[in-house]
């Protein structure tokens, strides 16, 4: 029997990921969190960028836009300030949502407009065959940086913090069940979501970094990925190679921007000049 | 009378894009589009409508198409550098054929070149400003009221074969305050996207119908499809497949190019008795009109062809209008921008008056080439 999430997918799979690629377990943690919270398909949208990641739309039986490389905030932005009753999602990448889209992925964060943004992180642009994004770690591995990457790489989640977004939280493919709830808070949380799923990209990160077998990459993505609330009472030294999964920030009483417009609406609409 | 006002050209334009039911307006400062934003800004709350300030012009484009896809009606505003920056999204628009408009209230260039001074520099950018094989609608205005109209006919272009729309305002045009007589209660034909009549399931998005022009359904209603920048199948799936792309991509000019009898619009002065001819449009028209009836005046037969819509190109009325004429003199602001397209479409070269210094073409100008070419 097909699990009852799976009618949130299209009938055009198989879908182009490698195997041993992660996002398929992202796209499924986050159809299970879909039909946990009961949404109607006719009434949500799925807007991505491109990349491998952004690649997921095609799967969505939603309103879905696979749209220009970096931008899909800035359309889903369109979206929502047009119909604010849809529900948005948007699917990004390490490299759509953090290098090519890095200055939509600020504004976002600071306009805080309701929408749940899931951005799966595999260090590595694997669409175009494994070059090294802003947050593929320093030293690691990349066809563009093949003794190793000079660049210091971004924390999207101290980066989304930074920008003021009102909910960040960060979870993996191994933690599956825990990333559907993160995605679950996400949606329920009225402002900006953004959820870091940290996935893995064997083919094109892996094989270049020592882990070509994608189970060296999930017992990798277990080992690095501690709960919040553990995380937090390790020592500098043990943090040292861990990564903190969970809500990292929310804030509750900032104001969301299609609340704001109506009630500016209301404003100016009620004779104040 | 009672509506006669002074109205910058700016503001009827956006006053005209009020009027088409513009309900979305993204846009980011630039001179000398501005007082776009600035209007709508005001005005759209008091509508109910949404004015957002975005954080470049990537984004305020993305961000009409998002909102043009649901439904709604969606513009932006910009100038040369922000309409550079907008182009591989106008080819999204294209290409999902998304129907928007475009505001770019041309300065002078390149780059950064003369902010606040004229300049007709974007013909050919309006045109082939995005990558790959698509084509283009573009309309220039002349006046303050043409702007007001010309803004709601590109609205209704854009929904009636589901395109982006370009309307190519000269900075003169845009800052220029002259009389407007407009009844704002005037009734005005809008045109919105034709609708599936089949069920969803059977609705193909990307149909290739009789008019080349799909239906494209309103978000919410049932018919989920799947909206990509890359090539797609008639479902809006992904395809390579040779038939189709090549069906596709042939029918996203065929659309606009082979119906441009429809809507292609010009105003003709003495087209068929002048045996010198202008071709002119924005601002530089009314020099050209000017200097036409003063030389008219000295019995030299000038006439002169105003095209409206500058893109697509009308070659069959461009052809004949330029059929045995003594010479075709094309004005513009720019190094012959328009000019090579004349040339390209009647076979043989044109006169030219140019200006990039950021002043006005004259009228002596215009005059003084025509006794040239008399000799």
């Amino acid at each position: 029997m097909k699990p009852e999430y799976e009618k949130y997918f299209r009938n055009n799979l198989p879908h182009i990921w490698c195997a041993g690629c992660g996002h398929g377990i992202v796209m499924s943690a986050w159809a299970r969190a879909v039909n946990q919270l009961g949404l109607d398909k006719d009434q949500c949208v799925a807007i991505s960028g491109i990349g491998c990641s952004s690649r997921i739309t095609g799967y969505i039986d939603m309103h879905t836009m696979n749209t220009t490389h970096g931008r899909a905030l800035t359309f889903a932005t369109g979206v929502k300030m047009a119909r604010p009753d849809l529900n948005v999602f948007v699917f990004s990448g390490d490299g759509d949502g953090t290098a090519i889209g890095g200055n939509h992925f600020i504004h976002a964060c600071r306009r805080n407009i309701d929408m749940t943004v899931v951005l799966m992180n595999n260090n590595i642009y694997g669409m175009t065959g494994g070059q090294f994004s802003p947050m593929t770690p320093f030293g690691k591995k990349a066809t563009t940086c093949p003794y190793g990457s000079i660049d210091r790489s971004f924390d999207m989640a101290e980066l989304a913090k930074g920008a003021g977004a009102t909910f960040v939280a960060r979870s993996d493919i191994f933690h599956a069940k825990h990333l559907t709830d993160m995605i679950v808070a996400g949606f329920n949380h009225k402002g900006f979501s953004i959820i870091e799923a940290v996935s893995s990209c064997p083919i094109s990160y892996g094989r270049r970094n020592g882990t070509p077998d994608p189970r060296d990459m999930m017992d990798n993505i277990k080992e690095m990925c501690v709960m919040k609330a553990a995380y937090d009472k390790l020592s500098d030294e043990e943090k040292a190679n861990k990564i903190p999964i969970g809500i990292l920030q929310q804030i509750d009483d900032a104001p969301e921007y299609t609340s704001e417009y109506e009630k500016l609406v209301e404003r100016v609409q009620g004779g104040a000049k | 009378m009672a509506n006669v006002r002074l109205v910058q050209g700016n503001e009827a334009c956006a006053l005209g894009a009020l009027k088409a039911g513009a309900y979305n307006f993204f846009g980011y400062p630039i001179t000398p589009s501005t007082e776009i934003a600035e209007h709508m800004a005001e005005m759209m709350p008091k509508c109910g409508a949404r004015f957002v300030q975005m954080e470049d012009e990537i984004a305020s484009i993305g961000a009409v198409i998002g909102a043009a896809a649901t439904g709604r009606k969606a513009f932006t505003a910009t100038s040369g550098p922000g309409f550079s920056l907008m182009q591989e999204a106008i080819g999204f628009a294209a290409i999902d054929e998304v129907p928007c408009v475009v505001v770019d209230v041309q300065r002078m260039g390149p780059c950064t070149g003369l902010p606040t001074l004229s300049a007709q520099g974007d013909i050919q950018q309006a045109r082939f400003g995005s990558h790959g094989d698509h084509a283009i609608i573009a309309l220039a205005p002349s006046s303050v009221m043409e702007t007001y109209y010309m803004t709601i006919q590109c609205f209704n272009l854009a929904e009636k074969y589901r395109t982006p729309v370009i309307l190519l305002l000269d900075e003169e045009i845009g800052h220029l305050r002259e009389r407007f007589d407009v009844d704002p209660d005037e009734e005005v034909e809008i045109i919105n996207r034709k609708q599936p009549t089949c069920a969803p399931e059977d609705y193909l998005p990307y149909e290739n119908t009789e008019d080349d022009v799909p239906a494209m359904a309103y978000w919410g209603k049932g018919y989920r499809y799947h909206m990509t920048g890359l090539t797609h199948n008639q479902k809006g799936y992904y395809s390579s497949v040779l038939p189709e792309v090549d069906a596709f991509n042939r029918r996203l000019t065929r659309k606009i190019e082979g119906h441009i009898d429809e809507f292609w619009e010009s105003e003709d002065f003495f087209v068929d008795d002048c045996d010198y001819l202008f071709i002119a449009y924005g601002s530089v028209a009314r020099t050209a009109q000017e200097a036409m009836e003063e030389l008219r005046a000295e019995g030299i037969k000038v006439g002169l062809l105003r095209p409206k819509t500058i893109w697509p190109i009308n070659e069959a009325k461009i052809k004949k209008a330029c059929e045995g004429k003594k010479a075709v003199i094309v004005p513009e602001l720019n190094l012959g921008q328009y000019a090579r397209e004349i040339e390209r479409v009647i076979g043989k070269p044109v006169e030219k008056v140019t200006r990039v210094d950021s002043e006005l073409v004259l009228v002596e100008e215009c005059v003084d080439k025509v006794k040239e070419v008399l000799k």
